[in-house]
């Protein structure tokens, strides 16, 4: 089975506002508004930069930030959550 | 409708409409010293009217409508019409209004710097501005404080103050000489009774304000001031917002800015007195 793809929200769908540990997100598809706890915006901003799989999303953040083990199943939860919410693709 | 009465208040004007003569003279000698609506044109139609035809006479009951409608509220008995109209009127505001992002807050003014004071019933909104209003502040409103997406600026809606129970008597202390509607006893929100904000209030109505201040009080506590954080301050105030949902990307926008550029404190406090004195040390803190 290929690997899935993860891609962002199209650009300009969102609004985001850092607000402290949280980030606001706007989403103006749906005109609802999402609080956002580390990593989901580091996630959104990754995926900014053009579609991921997993591992490659995984390889992409710890260029930026340590990451513990455990990390990929983690970052798979907080992608499926995403995907949920509907601010990111899974292609 | 046999009597209507029209008034604007702030940069909104309301057109109320009733089956009695009653709330609407009421509403005329409380209000006789504000502007008509702009060009003569209402933003929201208010009515107090009665269910059945012979309600208007045998035990009057009235029941609030308008441009929206909230279809399960109770009637209020007659004597209670000026609250009718009070209420119709908040909820023409908190349903209808979309050129300002609503925040259930009181407002007060110093030096073009608002200060704003939001928290459920019994928090002390009303009570705190009219005290602080007592002590030279302006007086922008008890009730909403109406952002501008546009501009950041906060602009006043100085309705009547509604005084409830205990805030009564301390805003009659404060204000010796205000001008004050007549004491409803036993209304489903307690004992009730309005006052006039004071002439400057009502002069100054058309003249917005920077927000400098976002309080957060709570009555009842041991004197203690602690910082809200920035993300629990703007999840309290998209629920302290009437159309936050409504006004969508503006309201988003809005909202975000005022948190980002207001610092946001919670006040617990034992008394009046108390308030005002830990409200002016955060003041002259900024």
């Amino acid at each position: 089975m290929p690997e899935p793809i993860f891609r962002a929200a199209p650009d300009g769908s969102l609004l985001i506002a850092p607000l402290d540990a949280f980030t606001a997100a706007y989403h103006r598809a749906s005109g609802i508004t999402h609080l956002l706890a580390e990593p989901a915006p580091q996630i959104l901003a990754v995926l900014g930069e053009g579609a991921s799989s997993l591992d490659a999303l995984l390889a992409r953040l710890g260029r930026d930030y340590d990451l513990d083990d455990g990390t990929r199943e983690a970052l798979a939860a907080r992608l499926d959550e995403l995907v949920d919410a509907g601010l990111v693709e899974r292609a | 409708m046999k009597h209507a009465f029209s008034v604007r208040i702030g940069p909104v004007g309301f057109r109320i409409g009733s089956d009695w003569r009653a709330p609407i003279a009421a509403l005329e000698t409380l209000y006789r010293d504000y502007p008509q609506p702009h060009d003569g044109i209402p933003d929201f139609t208010v009515r107090l009217f009665a269910r059945r035809p012979w309600r208007r006479f045998i035990r009057p009951s009235v029941e609030i409508g308008g441009d929206y409608m909230l279809p399960e509220a109770a009637p209020l008995p007659l004597r209670q019409g000026l609250l009718a109209a009070e209420m119709a009127m908040n909820l023409q505001m908190a349903l209808g209004a979309r050129r300002y992002l609503l925040l259930h807050a009181s407002a007060v003014e110093r030096d073009g710097r608002a200060l704003l004071m939001t928290g459920i019933s019994g928090a002390g909104k009303s009570t705190l501005a009219t005290l602080l209003a007592a002590k030279g502040w302006r007086f922008m409103g008890d009730e909403f404080a109406l952002l501008d997406p546009a501009t950041g600026l906060i602009h006043a809606f100085p309705r009547l103050i509604s005084l409830k129970n205990d805030a009564i008597a301390a805003a009659e202390a404060a204000w010796p000489d205000a001008r004050m509607g007549p004491l409803l006893p036993a209304t489903p929100k307690g004992d009730i009774r309005h006052m006039v904000p004071d002439a400057r209030a009502i002069a100054l109505m058309d003249m917005p304000a920077t927000p400098a201040l976002l309080l957060f009080p709570r009555y009842g506590f041991e004197a203690e001031t602690r910082p809200v954080p920035p993300a629990e301050a703007f999840v309290r105030m998209t629920q302290a917002s009437t159309n936050y949902v409504a006004l969508g990307e503006a309201g988003f926008r809005a909202l975000t800015g005022l948190i980002a550029d207001v610092p946001s404190v919670a006040v617990d406090y034992p008394d009046g007195a108390s308030a005002i004195d830990q409200v002016e040390a955060l003041w002259s803190a900024l």
